[in-house]
C-alpha cells in the first residue's frame, strides 16, 4: 500500500563548522561566514520517508518554511529524491518562534491535503529547541513518536516504531497518520544522485527567474522559462500566508508568545590564571600544586 | 483576576523513582516562589506512585497533585498531555517547569502548544523580573526571565512570555541545584482523576527497556574532556588514561562526539550533562559557550589548546598552550611519578 508522506526541513547556519574566521573581533558572530545547510536531522527524516516510499510506493512531498534562499535545500531535496517540495515565504512569517512556525507548518500541511505520515528531523542545530514538529502534531491532531530511529513495521494503518534515547528504546505501536521526529542514529542519508541533481539544476522559485534566465539566456524570456518549468515539474511554488488562509495574529514575530528581553554577547570572565608551559618540569609543577591544593589526590 | 503566582513542577519519574532534574528544579522553584510569594506544586502522574508525595514535598512543594491511573504507568504523550492541560486550565498556574528530558522534550511542546503559550527550551539559568514592551509602552512586572544560550552560543538570550500562563520553560538535569530534603518541611497532597478520551490512546507502548547510565560525569570529582582538536581514538585513549589514573570520568564537547570518538552519554554542554567537579580538564577544545554552560563552574579548569586565543582559554585557571599529543601524556607521566 503506497503511503503519503510529507517531510518538514530547515535551512540552518552550519553551527558545527564555527571557526576563527566565522567569530568577528568583537567575540560576535559572523552569520554571513556560516554556510546554510540542510538540517543534519531533517536529512535523517528526509531518508527515513524515501525508505517508505522505496519499500511501498507512494510519495515524498518537502515542506519548508523560510526566506528565499531556502530554495537552496528544496533543490537539495529533490536532488536526494523528494517528488514534490513547497516554499512556505512571506515577511509574516518573519520572527516566528516555535508556536508561529509550528502554526505556519500545520496551514501549510492542511493545504496540500491527504497524507499518512508526517516526518521532521528531532530538532534543529540553530535552535536545538525539539519543539516544532510536537507542535505541529498537536497542532493537526496528530499522534507524536519523537526520537524515532526505525520503522519495524508497518501496515493496515497502523506503525510500529523503534525509538532511541540516550539510555534505552522503546517499541510502540501508533494509528496513522501520525507525526515522527527522527534521530540521526536512524540511517546513513543517501547522496543526492548526479542525474537527479542535473534533472533538478533549473528547479526554481519565481523570484530566482531573472537570475536563471541570465544563466540560460536561449530560454528567451521568463514567460517561456517559467512555462518550461511548469511543463517539466520544476517550478517550486512559493505559498504566502494569503495561500495558506491563515489567520495572520498567529503568524510571524506577532503570533509568538515568546519574546526577547535581552541579548547578551558572551563577555567571556577572565578567570584569574596561570600560564603553565607544555614542558615536563611545567607539567610536574603543575600536578605539584593540585596535589597541594587537595584538587588531586 | 489577577495571577496567582504559583510555579508548576512535572515530576518525572520512572518506575517510582524521581528523576533529579524534578528535584533540581523544586529546589529553583522554592527560590523563585520567595520572590513571587507563590507556591511551589508539583504534579505526579503515574500508576501506584503514592508513596513519593512525600519525597516530593521534601525538596521544596507546598502541594502536590498526584494522578494515579494505570494508563498512566509508562509515559504516553497524549494521556499525560490531556491530565496536564486540565489541571493547568483549572488552576492556571503563573509558571510551568519541566525537566528537558526525553520525555520533557517529547510533553512539553505539546503542552504548550495545546495551551498556547510560549516555551523555551534548556534554560540555563531562570529568574523573575520586569520586562518592558517598547512598542506596546508596557510594563511587565515579576515575570519569569528564561536564559539560554542561542545562535551557536555566542549569544545568550533572555525570552518572556508576557502574555501567556503558564510561562513554560524546560531545563537540563545538572543545571540547578536540589535542596537537601527536609523533613520538616509541610505540604499538602489533593488526589485527581484524570479524564481521558478513546483518542489518547492512538499510541501503544509494546516494549520499553532502559539502561541504567553507566557514565556518572555529574558526581565525578574529576573530568577529562576532548573535543575537535582531539584527532583519533588513538589520541581520545590519552584522554581515558588520564581520567582513569585521576579517579575521574572522561567527557567531550559535541564536535568530539558528531566526529564519533565517544557516545553521546559523555557529551557535557547545554545540550549534554552539566558538571561541577573540582578538576576540569579540557583538551582540544575550543570553548563554544554551549560548552562552557556545561562545565564553567567547576571549581578549577585545565584548558590546553594549540591556539592561544581559544576562548576556552578565558575560563581556565591553568593555560597550556600546546598540542593535546604531547601535554597529555606529560600529564600522565608526571602523575605516574607521583603515584610511585
Amino acid at each position: 500500500m503506497p503511503y503519503r508522506s510529507i517531510v518538514l526541513v530547515k535551512q540552518v547556519p552550519d553551527t558545527r563548522s564555527i571557526r576563527g574566521e566565522v567569530m568577528t573581533a568583537d567575540g560576535t558572530m559572523n552569520r554571513a561566514a556560516l554556510p546554510a545547510i540542510l538540517n543534519p536531522e531533517d536529512l535523517n527524516a528526509l531518508e527515513m520517508a524515501l525508505q517508505v516510499r522505496d519499500q511501498y510506493g507512494g510519495t515524498v512531498t518537502i515542506i519548508t518554511m523560510g526566506p528565499p534562499q531556502a530554495a537552496t535545500v528544496l533543490r537539495e531535496a529533490l536532488a536526494r529524491g523528494a517528488d514534490k517540495v513547497i516554499l512556505l515565504s512571506d515577511r509574516k512569517f518573519a520572527g516566528a518562534d516555535t508556536q508561529a512556525t509550528s502554526y505556519t507548518l500545520k496551514c501549510a500541511i492542511a493545504r496540500v491535503g491527504e497524507f499518512d505520515l508526517v516526518f521532521c528531523g528531532r530538532q534543529a542545530i540553530d535552535g536545538d529547541t525539539a519543539q516544532v514538529g510536537p507542535q505541529v502534531a498537536q497542532k493537526l491532531g496528530l499522534p507524536q513518536i519523537t526520537y524515532a530511529e526505525s520503522i519495524v513495521s508497518l501496515e493496515a494503518g497502523e506503525i510500529i516504531v523503534q525509538r532511541a534515547f540516550d539510555l534505552g528504546t522503546e517499541v510502540v505501536k501508533c494509528k496513522l497518520p501520525c507525526l515522527l521526529t527522527v534521530v540521526d542514529s536512524a540511517n546513513r542519508p543517501r547522496p543526492a544522485s548526479a542525474r537527479r541533481r542535473i534533472r533538478n539544476k533549473l528547479a526554481a522559485i519565481p523570484s530566482e527567474i531573472p537570475a536563471l534566465l541570465a544563466q540560460w539566456p536561449e530560454f528567451g524570456d521568463p514567460a517561456a522559462l517559467q512555462s518550461y518549468l511548469q511543463k517539466n515539474g520544476l517550478a517550486i511554488p512559493v505559498w504566502t500566508a494569503a495561500d495558506l488562509a491563515a489567520d495572520e495574529a498567529l503568524l510571524g514575530l506577532g503570533g509568538s508568545p515568546t519574546q526577547v528581553h535581552k541579548v547578551s554577547y558572551v563577555v567571556l570572565e577572565a578567570a584569574e590564571s596561570k600560564e603553565i608551559p607544555a614542558t615536563p618540569e611545567g607539567i610536574q609543577a603543575l600536578i605539584d600544586e593540585l596535589v597541594q591544593e587537595y584538587i588531586l589526590g | 483576576m489577577a495571577d496567582n503566582r504559583n510555579i508548576w513542577v512535572f515530576i518525572e519519574q520512572e518506575d517510582g523513582r524521581i528523576a533529579d532534574v524534578s528535584l533540581e528544579l523544586l529546589g529553583k522553584s522554592r527560590e523563585l516562589a520567595g520572590q513571587l510569594q507563590g507556591q511551589v506544586w508539583a504534579l505526579l502522574a503515574g500508576h501506584q506512585v503514592g508513596q513519593l508525595p512525600g519525597q516530593i514535598i521534601q525538596a521544596g512543594a507546598d502541594h502536590v497533585l498526584l494522578a494515579e491511573d494505570p494508563e498512566l504507568q509508562l509515559y504516553r504523550t497524549l494521556p499525560y498531555t490531556r491530565l496536564a492541560l486540565d489541571l493547568i486550565e483549572k488552576h492556571r498556574p503563573y509558571i510551568f517547569l519541566i525537566g528537558a528530558t526525553p520525555v520533557g522534550r517529547d510533553l512539553a511542546p505539546r503542552i504548550a502548544s495545546a495551551a498556547g503559550v510560549g516555551l523555551t527550551a534548556d534554560c540555563t539559568d531562570l529568574q523573575i523580573g520586569d520586562y518592558t514592551n517598547k512598542k506596546e509602552r508596557r510594563v511587565y512586572k515579576d515575570l519569569l526571565y528564561q536564559i539560554r544560550p542561542a545562535f551557536g552560543g555566542n549569544i545568550i538570550a533572555t525570552i518572556v512570555n508576557p502574555n501567556t500562563r503558564p510561562q513554560m520553560a524546560s531545563v537540563r538535569e545538572g543545571v540547578m541545584h536540589a535542596l537537601p530534603p527536609d523533613p520538616q518541611r509541610i505540604g499538602t497532597v489533593e488526589t485527581v482523576t484524570p479524564h481521558f478520551e478513546e483518542s489518547d490512546f492512538a499510541l501503544q507502548v509494546l516494549s520499553r527497556e532502559m539502561r541504567p547510565p553507566t557514565v556518572h560525569l555529574k558526581d565525578t570529582p574529576v573530568v577529562v574532556a576532548g573535543g575537535g582538536g582531539v584527532r583519533d581514538t588513538a589520541e581520545f585513549q590519552l584522554l581515558h588514561d588520564l581520567a582513569n589514573l585521576m579517579g575521574g570520568e572522561v567527557g567531550a564537547s559535541r564536535a568530539a562526539v558528531d566526529a564519533g570518538l565517544i557516545s553521546r552519554q559523555h557529551q557535557i554542554g547545554q545540550t549534554g550533562t552539566t558538571v561541577r567537579p573540582r578538576l576540569y580538564i579540557a583538551a582540544g577544545i575550543s570553548g563554544a559557550i554551549q560548552h562552557r554552560a556545561g562545565m564553567n563552574e567547576s571549581n578549577k579548569i585545565i584548558a590546553i589548546n594549540t591556539d592561544p586565543e581559544a576562548p576556552i582559554f578565558q575560563v581556565a585557571h591553568y593555560k597550556i598552550v600546546g598540542d593535546l599529543s604531547e601535554v597529555l601524556p606529560l600529564l600522565i607521566r608526571a602523575l605516574r611519578a607521583k603515584a610511585k
